[in-house]
């Protein structure tokens, strides 16, 4: 670490929001005809959460495995602290990675494998002993540091993980599925633990998942990607709701899609005439008339009622009740429209049904309602 | 695949191990026969043994084959270690596909072929550079590392492969440099089979007649080749005594092996309890 | 001129000076070259260059000379290089009936030896999958346990059972079964037993490998769909198991073809097989140029066609 810090100390600042971490151009990783990273541009900021979000084979770990050092690009440059990555092997590397299985060395204790990365460096002992002490009080394993790998539960071995990689201070921490491993309970646990150790170390986050809930809850920006290129970088909020593409809108959460063609464009608002109606968007951004885009409506977004709405206007269809999920919290009502196409509709269940009468019901006629802001303009 | 056996299929494995059981247990009977003759009985007695012990020629005999068997499992092993890493952790390089054939031909070649091209090596080298001046120790002992390394570096890259890489990853990415990885990581996880593939080269290296044959010279006779010819000559009670040791050592040294074995299992469960009671 | 050396002199200190850290650095970055060239550079010199010091062989002429066989290259009194290759040798043991019948003779008890090793071996490997958590191991160790004793005693033990007046002999005529031993020991029944009984457990191991990787609710989901256990044995276990079978066989049949010690303790001069031939042509006769021709075709006949049908395998597999 010492070796490693003292060559840019004198350009990198902490507290310097505008130039980026980690600066990636070009990027381009092939796997004989496989193009896993497809020309990908990302900026990373100090201090950030930073989630990579897609399925399976979509290139997020092969990202990051390069962030690494793992894998080597065929195109384009990563440069992490203003100092090109290029030839810079994993070893020498100011990150470090906390592997999706964890990669604990199981023939070393829990000490010696967070004290593992510190003996890399020329570092004395005692000052090892003290980082080693404080991250374990860090992560809470003071008790369990003479044990091995394989004498601690799930949670515990991520922790270790966890520590092993922190405690040589990388300017860039790289987690691939860190939770994945874990069962579902203790996982929403630990999501936001992770998130408290990355807020109290201040060290910059890159998260891989493929767990949509898991991206949401931990990361302050994400990325979602497929077929090695990025389909909408931006916070969680932003992506969900104003995912620009038919492909976000779906992967992130589900939304009923309407294909259609703008009829009027507004100076703070569009209108598109689809298939069911005419939408009526808030938008701030001017859209070409006639085009042919889609409209997205979230299923929590819409209104159902059995009576019609106050006023007529636009964003109101009718449909007939085709089919109700029953959650508890929530309902999923599956909406047939006069066009054949299903629409879900979820609501909560905020009363107990004491009477069957006042509640909707298989094959009731039912108006849908919803703001003008709710819709989302997708353009592919 | 677990449940019951059919009648058959017990009966089978009854005669099977009859089969490969009896054959053993009379080697070592007829061991402790009086009579010259081997297949006569003449009454209980140990004075076989007692001929073997007082034999100068099977003495040197034993401690030849275990000097060449020490350093040829020491060395195969080296190298298989060194070969098994090349073909798994190393990807594509000049010269693999001939590396990995030449690397798994002496599996299936035939002994009498390898046994003469080593002896033909040999006899050039010495033609050419003057050594090897006599065949013996040195000789044997190349021509054992060059088959047994395949024994070894196969079990190694078992192991190897099974392993995968990430442990190897988290190393280097906790900054560790190659060589550390190797020495640090690699190394100490491949230890169970680098000591399995020693012991493999071993015993290939003590029971090999055939190669050793070719590249022997005058005067040195490995214990494989002094048993070969005293038995071509017919039953000999004096080598039903040394069968009778030599199974005696394996079998103490396969009950050590086992106890190990059987330690680290008991090891292994405590910790998935240990682990168990955290959650 | 002088400064010139001075200056490639205090550089070439310079860089002395470095040098530990150069080299350490150096193999830092080669470490693989390294670690493979090491391995590489041992089979090249002691396993593949061999073979072409055999195939020159094979081309020379037997002389009475030590190394008794022809020069292939030289010096003629004129200053000219003369290139000798014969091809005698290779017509010799395709002409002459001896290596021809000895070689159909190898394949011949190779292969019956195996497929008797099949035969017996496959319910036993079958019994043990099938054996509970308990037997497993241990029926496991015990077909381990002779592969660590040694091969030549374990045929040595044979003699003692086959000979004339050895134990199946002796017990035969104690039943009163026979009057007169029958001779077994020197004949070709003998070789069969010594190499099923050697190679047996070559047979089972990667058989009981293969065996203990299917799943066993293949057979439930046979039975569950009215499949009787024979006909699920050959329409479902044997064809999945066809991979141990062939490892298997390959691992009998290949040595067993050139097998010297079984012929040689077993069949005593009764039994001609291609790997005593070449040792004796070899030691015996000292027709070296003969005994490589013998090894290169027996390469060729054998070995070569089992690592094409292994590589093709082994692609196979990976595709699949």
């Amino acid at each position: 670490m010492i070796e490693k810090s003292n060559v840019n100390d004198t350009t990198w600042h902490t507290d310097d929001k505008t130039k980026p971490l980690v600066q990636i151009k070009g990027l381009t990783k092939k796997f004989g005809d496989v193009i896993a990273v497809d020309n990908i541009d990302l900026d990373i900021y100090q201090g950030e959460l930073f989630c990579l979000l897609g399925g399976s084979g979509c290139g997020k770990s092969t990202l990051l495995r390069m962030l690494a050092g793992f894998e080597y690009p065929e195109a384009g440059t990563i440069k992490i602290d203003g100092m090109d990555m290029s030839n810079v092997p994993a070893y020498e590397r100011p990150t470090n990675m906390m592997f999706q299985n964890y990669a604990l060395f199981p023939h070393m204790t829990v000490e010696q494998n967070i004290a593992f990365g510190l003996q890399q460096d020329v570092m004395p002992k005692d000052e090892i002993a003290d980082r080693v002490h404080g991250i374990l009080k860090l992560v809470e394993l003071e008790d369990y540091k003479k044990r091995r790998p394989q004498q601690l539960s799930g949670g515990q071995r991520q922790r270790v993980a966890l520590a092993r990689s922190l405690v040589k201070e990388p300017k860039l921490l790289l987690l691939d599925e860190p939770l994945a491993a874990l069962d579902k309970k203790l996982r929403k646990q630990t999501q936001f633990e992770l998130a408290n150790i990355q807020e109290q170390v201040g060290v910059t986050f890159v998260v891989v998942t493929h767990d949509q809930e898991e991206a949401m809850t931990l990361s302050s920006r994400m990325a979602v990607m497929d077929a090695g290129k990025f389909k909408q970088i931006g916070t969680p909020t932003e992506i969900y709701e104003f995912p620009e593409t038919r492909f976000v809108a779906d992967f992130i959460g589900s939304a009923n899609i309407f294909e259609g063609r703008v009829s009027e464009d507004g100076a703070d608002h569009v209108i598109v005439s689809t298939n069911v109606g005419e939408v009526y968007v808030n938008h701030g951004q001017s859209i070409a008339k006639n085009k042919k885009l889609w409209v997205g409506l979230r299923p929590e977004k819409i209104h159902l009622s059995i009576t019609p709405p106050p006023q007529i206007g636009p964003n109101q269809i009718m449909g007939q009740v085709e089919d109700i999920g029953y959650l508890g919290e929530t309902s999923i009502y599956k909406v047939r429209l006069k066009n054949g196409q299903i629409v879900d509709v979820t609501a909560p269940n905020q009363r107990r049904p004491m009477s069957r009468t006042h509640s909707i019901t298989w094959e009731d006629a039912v108006y849908l309602s919803w703001e003008p802001e709710s819709a989302m303009l997708l353009i592919s | 695949m677990h449940g019951q056996r059919s009648r058959f299929l017990t009966v089978m494995i009854t005669v099977g191990l009859a089969f490969f059981y009896i054959p053993m247990i009379l080697l070592v009977v007829y061991s402790f026969n009086y009579s010259k003759l081997v297949p006569v009985w003449g009454g209980w007695s140990t004075r076989w043994y007692k001929v073997l012990f007082q034999s100068e020629e099977v003495w040197s005999a034993v401690s030849l084959s275990l000097k060449i068997a020490i350093v040829n499992a020491t060395f195969a092993t080296f190298l298989g270690m060194l070969a098994a890493l090349s073909m798994v952790r190393f990807g594509q390089f000049r010269g693999r596909t001939l590396f990995g054939g030449m690397l798994m031909a002496p599996l299936v070649m035939p002994e009498v072929i390898t046994g003469l091209s080593l002896l033909v090596l040999f006899i050039t080298l010495k033609q050419v550079f003057g050594w090897p001046e006599n065949r013996g120790f040195a000789t044997i002992t190349i021509a054992h590392i060059t088959f047994s390394m395949a024994y070894v570096a196969v079990t190694i890259q078992a192991r190897l492969t099974g392993m995968g890489q990430s442990l190897e990853e988290a190393a280097s990415d906790l900054g560790a440099k190659p060589f550390k990885v190797l020495t640090a990581i690699t190394i100490p996880r491949l230890m169970p089979a680098l000591v399995s593939g020693w012991l493999l080269a071993f015993t290939l290296s003590l029971d090999d007649l055939v190669i050793a044959s070719f590249v022997t010279g005058p005067g040195a006779s490995t214990l494989p080749i002094l048993i070969f010819s005293r038995i071509r000559l017919g039953l000999r009670p004096d080598i039903n005594a040394l069968a009778t040791i030599i199974i005696l050592v394996v079998a103490v040294c396969i009950a050590i092996a086992a106890l190990i074995l059987f330690r680290q299992q008991q090891r292994d469960l405590l910790d998935q309890q240990l682990a168990k009671r955290e959650e | 001129m002088s400064n010139q050396i001075k200056k490639v002199i205090s550089m070439n200190v310079k860089t002395l000076t470095l040098l530990p850290g150069y080299l350490g650095r150096k193999i830092q970055k080669n470490w693989r070259v390294i670690i493979i060239t090491i391995p590489f550079v041992w089979l090249l010199l002691f396993f593949l260059f061999p073979f072409f010091i055999v195939a020159k062989i094979s081309v020379a002429e037997l002389k009475i000379a030590s190394p008794p066989f022809s020069k292939m290259f030289e010096w003629t009194g004129n200053g000219i290089l003369s290139v000798r290759i014969v091809f005698d040798n290779f017509i010799y043991i395709i002409t002459d009936d001896l290596y021809f019948n000895t070689y159909i003779n190898s394949v011949k008890i190779a292969a019956i030896s195996t497929f008797f090793c099949l035969l017996f071996g496959y319910p036993i490997a079958y019994g043990i999958v099938r054996s509970g958590p308990l037997a497993k191991p241990i029926f496991l160790f015990l077909i381990i346990l002779p592969f660590w004793t040694s091969f030549l005693l374990r045929v040595y033990a044979w003699m003692g059972l086959l000979s004339d007046q050895g134990t199946i002999n002796n017990i035969l005529i104690a039943l009163g079964i026979i009057e007169e031993p029958i001779q077994m020991l020197y004949t070709e029944f003998a070789v069969y037993i010594g190499i099923i009984y050697t190679y047996m457990p070559f047979m089972i191991l990667p058989l009981y490998a293969n065996m203990e990787k299917l799943d066993g609710s293949l057979n439930e989901a046979a039975a569950d769909l009215g499949s009787r256990p024979i006909n699920t044995f050959f329409k479902v276990t044997l064809p999945l198991t066809m991979p141990g079978v062939i490892a298997g066989s390959l691992l009998v049949f290949i040595p067993a073809t050139g097998e010297y010690v079984i012929p040689d303790l077993l069949g005593g001069g009764n039994v001609q097989m291609i790997g005593r031939v070449l040792y004796n042509e070899f030691s015996r006769n000292t027709d070296w140029p003969v005994a490589s021709a013998v090894a290169l075709a027996m390469l060729f006949l054998l070995v070569l066609p089992i690592i094409v049908f292994q590589y093709y395998q082994g692609k196979s597999v990976e595709e699949k």
